[in-house]
């Protein structure tokens, strides 16, 4: 029981990372490869906060989420000059300056990374097994309702035009300056909590947690559930998440396997599994922007 | 002086595109630039919604330079465009292409009002309001974008070669669109054209653009009986 419960909190982490990068790649068409990056900020900011400064996890988390909205910010800059395939090639890099950050600089702990991260306490009382997922439950509801506002509000609509049409949006006094950078803030906000979420149920993190290996996993899940698409990246996540776990020996392959579904899907179907022409989407009748 | 454009340069790279171009619009008008492919229609309209960088020149719209404003910003300012092949929003519905139009106006019963005129002007848009715009057939998609664009209220509408792929009596419709636009709502209108007879037709005044440079200008009536647009444009 114990070990579905610590998976099912490892799936739910990573949907909310990859709900995140959904916004980015699905909602504003601004391809990320760096994702993981955001993941770690997150969880070395929540971590530094809570054993360096002495806050508690819910103390930390505006700080977590205002220092990883802001980085991604910057960091999101790059995409209003950029082509696809150099930023493609950007975030990839951010990705491992990020890393090597962590890695080399002794106040992010060097290559030991943080230990003795604080559990997350609720009323007094330490969260681990169910009231854990409850919390990563919550964070990740969270994030759907804010996917799903988003896409409904004026603001997603805009994205949309922006992501369909750049030129004929900016002429309709859409500022795509505006949107892309709104997008890379909520998706990379979206990645520092999970980031957060994940360092807290570690308990301990190295700056290798966070490679660029990690974001082309997030990169998969949004693929195979379905770009853009609402409960597209959480599909994505439940079963990759899962796949290891039921083919115990496939385990060392994963990175191969996730490399093999992300081809193979945009070879096949590029919608992934809920997408606007998949099979299950047709059953559904699913529209690709709101699924 | 509603727009003008004074000594406008635009290149791509080695490409002159457009040479010391001049003109103005006044309140009201419906002005019509014709020339043929590649004569620079295109890149005059981009040049003037901020979608293409001037290499000189300046812009003026209702008396101050908007030369070195962004796309959006000359878009708040009341210009607006129908690109040139439409360029719809591929998977959103028609409604909400019509939605992202009126971006900024809140959706309110002027609003909603607006829309149902809209329809009325195109019913086809009101019977295809939840299909996705890249469902639509050239010629809707071109009604679509004309009333993407009108849903803002503008104050000068841009459009490039609306007439492109419509079949004849579509033409017809379109022009006949805009004809009523700038006569009963007082809309000014900017028209750039191959289909010289069609647009001059409906115009007040017109230009001639020939690789990148005005030869010609007056009146829509004088145009249409001159020696050179006839043999040119008109094939008579
Ligand atoms: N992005 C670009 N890069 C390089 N050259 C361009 C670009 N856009 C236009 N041109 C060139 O500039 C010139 C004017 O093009 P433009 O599109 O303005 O013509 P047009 O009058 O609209 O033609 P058409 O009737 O075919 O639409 C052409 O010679 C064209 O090849
Ligand atoms: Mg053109």
């Amino acid at each position: 029981m114990n070990y579905l419960v610590t998976v099912a909190i490892f799936i739910g982490i990573q949907a909310i990372a990859a709900n995140g990068l959904n916004v980015i790649v699905g909602y504003a068409g601004q391809i990320s490869l760096g994702h993981a990056a955001f993941f770690g900020i997150g969880a070395y900011a929540s971590a530094l906060l809570t054993t360096k400064a002495g806050m508690t996890f819910w103390q930390a988390l505006p700080f977590v989420l205002l220092i990883t909205g802001s980085i991604g910010l910057l960091l999101g800059m790059p995409s209003l000059r950029l082509r696809e395939d150099f930023l493609a090639v950007t975030t990839i890099g951010i990705n491992f300056i990020v890393e090597s950050i962590f890695q080399y600089i002794p106040f992010f702990g060097g290559a030991l990374g943080i230990s003795n991260i604080p559990s997350i306490r609720l009323f007094g009382t330490r969260l681990r097994g169910w009231p854990f997922l409850g919390v990563v439950a919550f964070f990740l509801l969270l994030s759907l309702l804010a996917n799903r506002k988003f896409t409904k509000s004026c603001a997603g609509l805009a994205c949309f035009a922006i992501r369909e049409e750049e030129t004929a949006a900016a002429s309709m006094g859409v500022s795509p300056v505006r949107f892309k950078l709104l997008a890379f803030v909520i998706g990379t906000a979206m990645a520092g909590i999970a980031g957060a979420l994940y360092a807290h149920t570690m308990r301990f993190i190295a700056a290798t947690d966070f490679g660029f290996p990690h974001s082309v996993n997030f990169m998969s899940m949004v693929v195979l559930g379905g770009i853009g698409t609402l409960w597209g990246p959480t599909l994505g996540a439940i079963i990759l998440g899962l796949l290891p776990e039921i083919f115990r020996p496939l385990i060392q392959y994963r990175m191969l396997i996730n490399a093999l579904i992300l081809l193979l899907m945009i070879r096949f179907q590029p919608g992934g599994i809920l997408g606007g022409s998949s099979v299950l989407a047709r059953l559904f009748r699913r529209r690709p922007s709101h699924g | 002086m509603l727009l003008e454009v004074r000594s406008l340069e635009v290149s791509y790279g080695d490409i002159h595109a457009l040479h010391g171009v001049s003109f103005e619009v006044s309140q009201g008008e419906l002005v019509s630039i014709i020339g043929a492919n590649g004569a620079g229609k295109s890149s005059l309209l981009n040049a003037i919604m901020g979608i293409t960088p001037l290499a000189g020149g300046s812009i003026w719209y209702q008396g101050k330079d908007i030369s070195a404003l962004p796309s959006h910003e000359r878009a708040r300012l009341g210009i607006r465009m129908v690109p040139e092949r439409a360029r719809v929003f591929p998977i959103l519905t028609v409604y909400e292409n019509l939605l992202a139009g009126g971006y900024r106006r809140p959706k309110n019963k002027a609003f909603e009002e607006k829309l149902e005129w809209l329809y009325s002007l195109f019913p086809v848009l009101a019977e295809r309001r939840t299909q996705l715009a890249a469902t639509l057939s050239g010629g809707e998609q071109q009604m679509l974008a004309i009333a993407r664009a009108l849903i803002a209220e503008p104050s000068i509408l841009l459009v490039d070669e609306v007439s492109m792929g419509l079949m004849p009596a579509l033409v017809d419709k379109v022009f006949e669109v805009l004809q009523q636009l700038n006569r009963d709502h007082g809309l000014t209108i900017l028209l750039v054209e191959q289909n010289a007879s069609a647009s001059l037709r409906i115009s007040t005044r017109g230009y001639v653009l020939e690789t990148g440079t005005l030869v010609l200008t007056g009146t829509a009536a004088a145009l249409l009986a001159d020696e050179r647009v006839r043999s040119a444009y008109l094939g008579i």
